[in-house]
């Protein structure tokens, strides 16, 4: 009779669970957070994140609401909306400088200047975003079970879309999810002042006529682009024993078309022996030499993903993932997740360690050299100082509190310390002076409330 | 060494936190499925909310956007994703 009852009660939820899991192996934020999904009932869950750089970089308010419609348990819609504000400095990849340097806005329309010894930062980094998606799920019968997506975001200089599906198949009374999923999407990038020629060199307008200057810069310009982004997955969930479930994923993507960042740019250092040995490269008209990044229009990455949750005897949580990622632009990553949660009757406490290494680009380059350079004959056709590209190695500390009302309400705050450090080539000449890697530090703190 | 290679230099004390983790993984992975699998009358555990794989869409959301935005990579746990400029 025992047996009775419990299969009945609990057999349910697991197949929750496991649609959930497999729901969060597709990308589809599974949304029955609490697993309260009553037939008939909406749950929802917001949030609302305040996210800080240090050094005066990205600052950013994100709210978030996600809410799911049970129709019998098993049938669930979800719809997401997600916004987004950012104000603050970004890395533009320029190198520090012994002088004052001058930069143009990537509108064209003034320029802003960076202190010696400072680190270069575009300041007119500003920006909107609002995310919205959707995704229904639903068995097709005993063994198999479907979902299907799409997204949508938007913000002033770029716009994206994807769709998604997948199948999962159940095994072994549900003991085994082998799922295989696929998402097609497609973007917009409109940047502010139009996309600039890669590697082509950065417009000054000191000394320079306005109309001159006009030339100058829309000669650095072309039309907005697209990208697409094709990323299959397959991935198997299976539960080991009455503690443990583990998951197994292999994702491969594809991307082409528009993958450089329309902003970031690369300083020019003088390489020929002379009193400005390891300086900015003084062009022509008088202005130090930067050029606009380039990166590869297709970009292939495989990535391999281990989780596996394990209850403890005494009902505390352990939940440890790894990932292996490596792409075709000569990056490979290692990240590391681990999160404990320690459970006191109506709450609960979860501290979180994650570590990330990250190796770089085949095309990454602190700074270009005059001779790279080459009077703007460049020998390269591709090269980028975003630090994101470049040897790095992350460690983010933090903790979430809990406290459960009853089984449908949850009040949560979590927070945050993400601190990156990145390393490679330091320079010659003046420029081994300079701090030509800056750590970035960042941290994040977030409220929410489920109902 | 090669700047496309695995890692860097020497390797790093973190490196053999990373190698551990991944040797305790395996050790568990071999260990439980010998017998893989559980009754319909033992998923008490399982069917606990907090074991679910992804407890917080909205968390998992919000810092896979994050990191979207500061690294190189992105996705595994599930489509890599996109959907912003990122600067």
């Amino acid at each position: 009779m025992q047996l009775k009852n419990c299969d009945k009660c609990k057999s349910k939820p697991v197949g929750r669970a496991l649609a959930a899991a497999t729901c969060a192996l597709l990308g589809v934020q599974a949304s029955d957070s609490l697993a309260n999904g009553q037939p008939g009932e909406w749950d929802v869950e917001t949030a609302l994140l305040v996210y800080s750089e240090t050094d005066d970089r990205v600052q950013a308010a994100e709210p978030v609401i996600s809410a799911t419609r049970n129709f019998d348990g098993e049938r669930k819609l979800n719809l997401k909306l997600v916004a987004d504000t950012l104000t603050g400095a970004s890395p533009s990849g320029a190198t520090p400088s012994t002088l004052p340097q001058t930069y143009t806005s990537p509108s064209g329309n003034g320029n802003y200047d960076v202190a010696p010894g400072d680190a270069p930062l575009d300041d007119t980094f500003k920006d909107t975003r609002v995310a919205v998606s959707a995704n229904w799920e639903a068995p097709i019968n005993r063994d198999y079970a479907y979902s299907v997506g799409a997204y949508g975001s938007r913000e002033y200089d770029y716009m994206s879309t994807a769709v998604n599906a997948s199948l999962s198949r159940y095994l072994d009374n549900k003991n085994t999810t082998l799922t295989g999923g696929l998402s097609l999407g497609i973007d917009l990038v409109d940047p502010v002042g139009g996309a600039p020629v890669g590697l082509s060199r950065m417009p000054i307008d000191n000394n320079k006529s306005q109309a001159g200057f006009d030339q100058e810069f829309s000669a650095t310009r072309q039309s907005d682009d697209t990208k697409t982004v094709v990323d299959a997955l397959f991935g198997v969930t299976q539960v080991i024993n009455r503690q443990t479930l583990m998951q197994f994923t292999y994702g491969i993507s594809y991307s082409s078309g528009y993958l450089t960042d329309p902003y970031k740019i690369l300083s020019v250092i003088d390489d020929t022996s002379g009193a400005n040995y390891g300086g900015n490269l003084i062009g022509a008209d008088g202005n130090s030499v930067y050029v606009y990044e380039q990166r590869p229009d297709t970009r292939l990455k495989h990535s391999l993903y281990w989780q596996t949750k394990y209850m403890l005897d005494n009902g505390d949580i352990m939940d440890g993932s790894y990932r292996f990622m490596i792409d075709d632009w000569g990056i490979t990553s290692h990240t590391l997740d681990l999160k404990y949660r320690w459970r006191m009757g109506k709450s609960y406490l979860e501290p979180h360690f994650r570590y990330y290494l990250q190796s770089e680009a085949d095309f990454y380059k602190r700074y270009l050299t005059g001779s790279e350079y080459n009077s703007g004959a460049r020998a390269l056709t591709e090269a980028s100082a975003d630090y994101r590209l470049g040897d790095m190695t992350g460690l983010t500390f933090g903790a979430k509190w809990g406290y459960r009302f009853d089984n449908d309400r949850e009040l949560a705050i979590r927070a945050e310390y993400l601190l990156q450090t990145n390393d490679g080539d330091q320079g010659f000449g003046s420029l081994a002076g300079q701090d030509l890697y800056p750590d970035t530090s960042a941290a994040w703190v977030q409220l929410s409330y489920s109902f | 060494m090669s700047d496309t290679g695995f890692f860097h230099g020497s390797p790093r004390p973190a490196l053999k936190t990373l190698r551990l983790a991944t040797l305790m993984a395996s050790a568990l992975a071999v260990a439980g499925c010998s017998n893989p699998g559980v009754k319909p009358w033992e998923r008490d555990l399982l069917a606990d909310p907090d074991m679910q794989l992804t407890v917080s869409g909205v968390d998992a959301g919000l810092d896979d956007h994050i990191y979207f935005s500061k690294e190189a990579s992105s996705g595994g746990r599930g489509f890599g994703g996109g959907g912003c400029g990122c600067n």
